[in-house]
């Protein structure tokens, strides 16, 4: 048999290709939370860079792990509150204040890391989230170490999928999100605060892309520098429209991106060392671009996406 | 119709629902709402009449919460309602069916009428008792519709009973309907009126908005007139008459439109067994038709039998399947842009929102948007702002468009001066083909009236003038020549004379041969 084709039997192959799904997931859903809301938040890449940052830093300094998530999780909120104050009540346009939000995120993530360990050449590591075995599973062949050899992380990760679809679509809380993205007046005349509504989203959606961050720092690496996110924040947002809005595909999207990128690593060092490694780095965004284009075509997007809101006025 | 009026004997011994005292807003130097007093009583239909603009709606938002009332008092089943909440209004016992409906597309009719009724942290929404509730009341009211349908697949009638519903469903006492029939068809306004009767006789209480003096006067027990922000007058409606009405709306009395004979010229647009349109019920099938210069012919019809095919084969928007559209003597389907740019066609869209205006435009903006005027307001591709705003100022003028001037947003124009601002896009650049698909749709008198003049001057000044409207007195007074258009097969066009308001009717319903027979 061939390289490229043994890699796909490799255990360790589809347990990576779940590790790089895991902050995709986490942000992809943050990012939903928000554009369900009807408001785009591109403050994403940002965030999970204060996320990787916070997170880092908590546990460096002695906190545990949990409570680094945590921190990391309320300074995505801060963020989300900042983007959802300008965008909600005050109708500012949503991309300019996403970017507005990453920039100024990134700045001060690295501008305080700085500050904080000034003379640091490379960067000092932690004690990350370990890999946990369920016994017996975890010894299955293939999707064995895959799923049941993960950080708690991760299994958070696939938990929230099950309870963000669950909220959305079950519950009244869900229903009244929905409809302020379809349709905000209509929210507004059976008694919905749409302001209300759609600035928890939006923190909410910013903790869970905070979280996405701290993933990186927290379980996948022990170290926190500067180009760790490298677009993933924009991947999620690719991957919000690859899912249709909708949490259970956004986790497919996530594992498909994972799938990709693991493999792409791994044929690197297969195949002949003649291809510049470079091509290789731009296949899962090919792909990714491929799929997306295939999936969104038919994709019903929130009507009120981008629209913002004010009381009184038709829309 | 007349028989679902409701019943309103011994009105006086009712309980007063709803009372507004001395109600008052004002929008900067606007005075829209001015000292309204209103009350309204157990079971009654109460018809609330006036102008675009003249306050109607404004009154209502403020009963519904969208607003606060600068001044006055209002109450509820004799409690003072708190201003400026929807939600306190839900819980009053109010209910309001928006004049755009408030219905999200992409959701389910269950999912749009069961939001906001549970408390937002509930785990779980109790979709099946929803459910049943809901099925409860349309049996109750016969108001039929599916509660897992998206709202996006029902139809116009379809999604104003979810409207209804929505409101019930939140267990209202009080419901406002505002111009609840513009966009229904005649079967699903005699389908609505049976609703509030039945609504009225379980002792609701209805606010009901419209335009249309003989609807008003069917459905409604108890007539009010608003007029630039104040009550004119209250009528009980037994006792008047749509021209009385039509005067103390206007504030003088409302010009009968008068058509002069027509003196038809050459054909100007034809079709030659044409078949149009994809699917759906709104298709041609084998239609002739001629339209001469110097005349209007009109289309009567229901709703959905085809007109918004025939407006876009006439309008070069779609090329028909079959058979031939000529215009001018040439192909219509070719190329509608040059044509345009000749200033010679013209059209009047039934959807003015949609395809008449950009809201988010100024009205100067609006006013040369058509490809004739953009041309003539621009030099070497800039836009001679001054001349256009001139222009538009003179449109604003010459067709009494209600404004703060050229600078305004469109979109909060009124639709009938939205209306006027089309007319007179349309009209300063003197096209020879209008085809004005339900031109007064949703228009107060007056304005309807204004509409109808600018068409029967434009046939006088030479254009051929193809009207396309549902209300029947329209196309009886303005028409030269009447065909009625059913599932998509056009009858052969009379003279307006010779046909007779029955006449027309069982042609809108299909019945061809007896109409032929009867003559």
């Amino acid at each position: 048999m061939s390289e490229p084709l043994e890699i796909l039997l490799t255990a360790s192959f589809w347990a990576a290709a779940v590790r790089i799904a895991t902050p995709l997931v986490f942000g992809t859903l943050g990012e939903l939370v928000c554009e369900r809301a009807g408001v785009l938040n591109l403050g994403i890449e940002g965030i999970m860079t204060a996320g990787a940052m916070v997170g880092w830093t908590s546990v460096y300094m002695g906190a545990d792990l949990w409570t680094g998530v945590l921190l990391a999780a309320t300074c995505g909120a801060v963020f989300g509150a900042l983007h959802a104050l300008l965008t909600v009540p005050l109708g500012l346009s949503q991309h300019v204040v996403g970017l507005g939000v990453t920039l100024l995120a990134s700045s001060l993530t690295y501008f305080s890391y700085r500050l904080l360990l000034p003379g640091a050449s490379t960067p000092p590591t932690i004690e990350a989230f370990q890999p946990m075995s369920v016994p017996g599973l975890s010894e299955l062949p293939l999707v064995g170490e895959a799923l049941f050899s993960q950080t708690p992380m991760t299994w958070l990760a696939l938990a929230l999928i099950l309870v963000a679809a669950y909220v959305l679509n079950r519950t009244p809380m869900g229903l009244a999100l929905r409809m302020v993205g379809e349709n905000p007046q209509a929210a507004e005349a059976q008694g919905i605060s749409v302001n209300a509504v759609r600035m928890t989203a939006v923190i909410v959606g910013s903790a869970l892309m905070a979280i996405g961050g701290a993933f990186l720092t927290l379980a996948a690496f022990n170290s926190f520098f500067f180009t760790m996110v490298q677009g993933r924040g924009w991947v999620c947002i690719a991957l919000v429209v690859f899912a249709s809005w909708r949490p259970g595909k956004a986790l497919f999207g996530a594992l498909l991106y994972g799938l990709f990128d693991a493999y792409q690593v791994r044929l690197q060092h297969a195949v002949a060392k003649e291809i510049p490694y470079q091509l290789f780095l731009m296949t899962p965004y090919l792909l990714s671009i491929l799929a997306l284009i295939l999936m969104s075509r038919r994709a019903t997007y929130p009507q009120a996406l981008m629209k913002p809101y004010r009381r009184g006025e038709r829309g | 119709m007349s028989e679902s009026g409701a019943p309103f004997v011994n009105e006086a011994a009712r309980e007063v629902v709803l009372r507004v005292a001395g109600g008052t807003k004002r929008f900067g130097d606007l005075v829209a709402n001015d000292d309204i007093s209103l009350e309204l009583r157990r079971g009654e239909v109460l018809g609330l009449l006036g102008e675009n603009g003249a306050g109607k709606t404004t009154l209502m938002s403020i009963l519904f919460g969208h607003y606060v009332a600068d001044e006055g008092r209002i109450e509820a089943f004799g409690e003072p309602l708190p201003p400026g909440s929807p939600r306190a209004a839900i819980a009053a016992g109010i209910g309001m069916v928006h004049q755009h409906f408030t219905l999200a597309d992409n959701l389910s009719v269950l999912d749009n009428i069961v939001l906001g009724s549970e408390p937002m942290w509930r785990l779980r929404s109790d979709l099946r008792g929803a459910a049943s509730r809901l099925r409860e009341h349309s049996r109750r009211f016969g108001l039929d519709v599916h509660p897992d349908a998206l709202i996006g697949e029902l139809s116009v009638g379809e999604r104003q009973r979810v409207e209804i519903l929505k409101a019930l469903y939140r267990s209202a006492r009080i419901l406002i309907l505002d111009e609840p029939t513009a966009v229904l068809t005649l079967q699903e306004t005699e389908s609505l009126f049976r609703t509030l009767g039945q609504m009225a006789a379980q002792g609701l209480s209805i606010i009901f908005i419209s335009h249309k003096l003989d609807e008003v006067i069917a459905a409604c027990g108890r007539v009010m007139v608003l007029r630039a922000g104040r009550v004119i007058g209250e009528r009980p409606a037994t006792g008047t008459n749509a021209s009385r009405l039509a005067e103390m709306i206007v504030g003088h009395e409302v010009p009968a439109t008068r058509r002069s004979a027509a003196t038809p010229g050459e054909p100007v647009f034809e079709l030659r067994g044409v078949n149009a349109g994809t699917g759906g019920r709104d298709r041609l099938h084998d239609v002739d038709l001629t339209v001469r210069a110097r005349e209007i012919v009109g289309v009567a019809g229901v709703a959905g039998n085809g007109q918004g095919s025939l407006a876009r084969v006439a309008g070069g928007h779609a090329a028909p399947t079959r058979g031939q559209a000529l215009l001018f003597g040439e192909d219509a389907s070719r190329s509608s842009a040059s044509r345009d740019a000749r200033g010679r066609v013209a059209r009047i869209p039934d959807d003015r929102h949609a395809l008449g205006i950009v809201s988010d435009l100024a009205l100067w903006e609006n006013a040369i948007l058509d490809t004739a005027n953009r041309r003539r307001f621009a030099r070497f591709g800039i836009i001679r702002r001054r001349e256009a705003k001139a222009f538009a100022e003179e449109l604003i003028e010459r067709f009494d468009i209600r404004c703060r001037g050229p600078d305004t947003p469109t979109g909060l124009l009124s639709g009938g001066n939205m209306q006027k601002l089309i007319l007179g896009r349309v009209f300063s650049v003197r096209p020879r083909f209008i085809i004005a698909n339900q031109p007064t749709r949703g228009l107060d008198v007056g304005a309807a009236a204004y509409v109808r003049k600018c068409l029967l001057e434009a046939r006088d000044g030479g254009a051929a003038v193809l009207v396309i409207s549902e209300d029947l007195d329209e196309t009886l007074s303005i028409a030269d020549r009447i065909a009625v258009v059913h599932r998509g097969r056009l009858s052969p066009p009379r003279a307006a004379e010779s046909l007779t308001r029955r006449e027309i009717g069982l042609l809108m319903a299909g019945q061809w041969d007896t109409v032929r027979d009867a003559r």
